[in-house]
């Protein structure tokens, strides 16, 4: 019984989850001794590639590229059963997330989302962060059929095969009961649930006018921008760039937090970054509890100097 | 417009997590119970704008034992006009959307609200299952609606950007910040609260297929590192050399 993966798209081309999704399929079907295979919907380019991660079939359903949930739902549990998949992943995104209950339901499977480990021993098992990264559980899924979501940056692509010729798999298509409008994303940024660099900024930041110095690292680094929340509260910055308990969550490997102190709900969106980094003026801030690497200054003078150091490395390494 | 709004109990963020009986269970003793952030600021006053422009109702739907009932009655201080509660425990998603399911499928409501995931399993998979399960459209991570008539024009958050959506009633959706404003219980609402109805309903058969077999606390961090502001290069080759991230 194969291991099947929605690879999703955006703005039609395969994306960076899809590829962690793919990695993490081929590791699940080695682990229970089957093959991955890798589903595709709408206009998906890059999808032969997906052979290089490990799918040993790619296949390409057409439809409207327009996102609805319950029409993709039932085009992949179409899927699944006409290719024999008893194991359905998906990336742990907002699509991911919207699909992931609903096959569950179709095909009677348990569900364990935002998974970080790779299925372990005869049962199912795999682990997921809780309560907001203060603890891990392992969930035992005890169906024949199973679902799982995979969190961002947790499964690094590895070449380990070489690309493979998309076939078109033929599903009906439920008419959608959903329109889509309009879709808006920032151009030329890694979306911030993908990002593996991050800078982000808060409060200490004194006002949106500075966020110039922000900015320019995150050039510099080829990272994504984010932010406390009362930092997009006032609109300093906006909406989508508000990590923490009620914002995004993320796990990237690097998460630089400048005039942020370190609340707990803003803990709770970014505890699970592999290596984070506090520029803070005050000793005491709560986030050097949390930090890998401090710096105790002044930003004004730290981010500057910072900048030009890694201006200098990246100089370096061309 | 009928709606329903379904709400779970979480622990508070700021309460200290343990685990009991060889890490095998989540330790509930001294632990802060409230209405998930989300339920509470988003899904219900999103509803209660609705009903308050357009009349109506709205519904509090719960899984969970008598005990839980605090948090429902601060939903109805805020404002919903009655609950209905399960009386179970809500062990999985799959049992907690059944019991919704079975309820609001001869209900009629107009669209079934939730939040975009309770604080404590971070599991976003009550919202899909239930919409499955209703055969209804299903509206993710929403952060603006309008209502016009039985049509909905909504943004919902994707990776690094909006969506914005159309789509007729009935449907669910999981409410995300920007939906509403929190709305803090008056005195009045309080005392009304007392009043308004809470019907108790066994729960459906539904079966379990997950389970948690061990929690695990997080690796302790071992101290941060502390760099001297005027050396940054230093902090440069620490993340290059020592921890390899750049
Ligand atoms: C239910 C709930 C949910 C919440 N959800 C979130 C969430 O999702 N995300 C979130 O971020 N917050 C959230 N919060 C808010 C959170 O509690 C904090 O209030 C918030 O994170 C603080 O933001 P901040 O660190 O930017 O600002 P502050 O707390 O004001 O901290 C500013 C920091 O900058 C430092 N600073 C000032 N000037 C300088 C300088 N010149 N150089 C260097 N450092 C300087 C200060 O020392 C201070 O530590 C939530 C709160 C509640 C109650
Ligand atoms: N026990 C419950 N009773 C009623 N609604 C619930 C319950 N658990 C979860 N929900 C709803 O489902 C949403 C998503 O929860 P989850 O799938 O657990 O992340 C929550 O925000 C609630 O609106």
């Amino acid at each position: 019984m194969a291991v099947l993966v929605f690879a999703e798209s955006l703005s039609g081309s395969i994306k960076k989850a899809a590829i962690e999704a793919v990695t993490y399929g081929n590791l699940t079907a080695k682990a229970m001794g089957t093959e991955c295979i890798a589903l595709t919907i709408g206009t998906s380019s890059g999808a032969e590639a997906l052979g290089q991660y490990g799918a040993a079939k790619v296949y390409n359903v057409a439809a409207s590229d327009d996102f609805d949930a319950q029409a993709y739902a039932a085009v992949i549990s179409d899927a699944a059963a006409q290719l024999g998949a008893d194991t359905v992943v998906f990336a742990h995104s907002s699509s991911g997330k919207s699909l992931a209950g609903r096959l569950a339901v179709r095909m009677n499977a348990g569900l364990v989302t935002s998974v970080i480990s790779v299925p372990e021993g005869g049962n199912f098992s795999v682990k997921k962060g809780v309560f907001s990264g203060k603890g891990f559980a392992t969930y035992e899924i005890s169906s024949v059929n199973k679902v799982v979501t995979i969190a961002g940056n947790t499964f690094p692509p590895e070449i380990v095969g070489s690309d493979v010729a998309v076939e078109t798999l033929s599903v009906t298509v439920p008419a959608s009961r959903v329109t889509v409008k309009s879709k808006s994303t920032v151009d030329g940024v890694v979306p911030l649930p993908e990002a593996e660099l991050v800078v982000s900024a808060g409060r200490g930041m004194k006002g949106p006018e500075n966020w110039g110095i922000i900015e320019e690292m995150a050039g510099i680094l080829g990272a994504t921008t984010a932010c406390s929340r009362p930092v997009a509260d006032v609109h300093w910055r906006p909406h989508h760039e508000h990590v923490g308990q009620t914002g995004v969550a993320i796990r990237p490997t690097l998460y630089i937090a400048i005039g942020i102190s370190g609340a707990i709900q803003h803990l709770a969106g970014v505890n699970q970054s592999k290596v984070i980094v506090v520029i803070n003026k005050d000793p005491e801030a709560p986030f050097f509890k949390a930090a890998d690497y401090g710096v105790v200054g002044d930003l004004f003078d730290v981010v500057p100097k910072l900048n030009e150091a890694l201006k200098k490395f990246k100089e370096s390494q061309n | 417009m009928k709606l329903l709004v379904c709400v779970s109990q979480t622990p508070d963020t700021t309460t200290k997590i343990k685990f009991a009986n060889g890490d095998t269970e989540f330790d509930k003793n001294g632990v802060q119970f409230i209405m998930n952030p989300y339920d509470e600021w988003y899904a219900l006053v999103r509803a209660l704008e609705l009903k308050e422009q357009a009349g109506g109702s709205v519904t509090l739907f719960h899984v969970g034992p008598k005990t839980n009932e605090t948090v429902i009655r601060k939903g109805l201080a805020i404002g919903a006009d009655n609950a209905v509660r399960v009386d179970a425990e809500a062990s999985s998603a799959m049992f907690t959307s059944k019991q919704i399911a079975a309820y609001a499928k001869s209900e009629g409501y107009d669209m079934v609200l939730m939040g975009k995931e309770t604080i404590d399993y971070n599991g976003s998979e009550v919202g899909a299952m239930t919409a499955e399960m209703l055969e209804m459209p299903f509206i993710s991570y929403g952060t603006k609606m309008e209502v016009a008539g039985n049509t909905a024009t909504i943004d919902r958050d994707i990776e690094g950007g909006v969506e914005t959506i159309e789509v007729d009633t009935p449907f669910v959706l999981s409410c995300a910040k920007g939906m509403a404003e929190q709305r803090i219980p008056n005195m009045r609402g309080i005392m009304m609260a007392k009043r308004k109805p809470i019907t108790v309903i066994p729960a459906v058969d539904a079966a379990d297929n997950v389970k948690v077999t061990k929690y695990e606390y997080p690796a302790a961090k071992t101290g941060v590192k502390l760099i001297d502001p005027e050396n940054m290069e230093e902090l440069v080759n620490l993340l290059h050399n020592e921890a390899k991230v750049i």
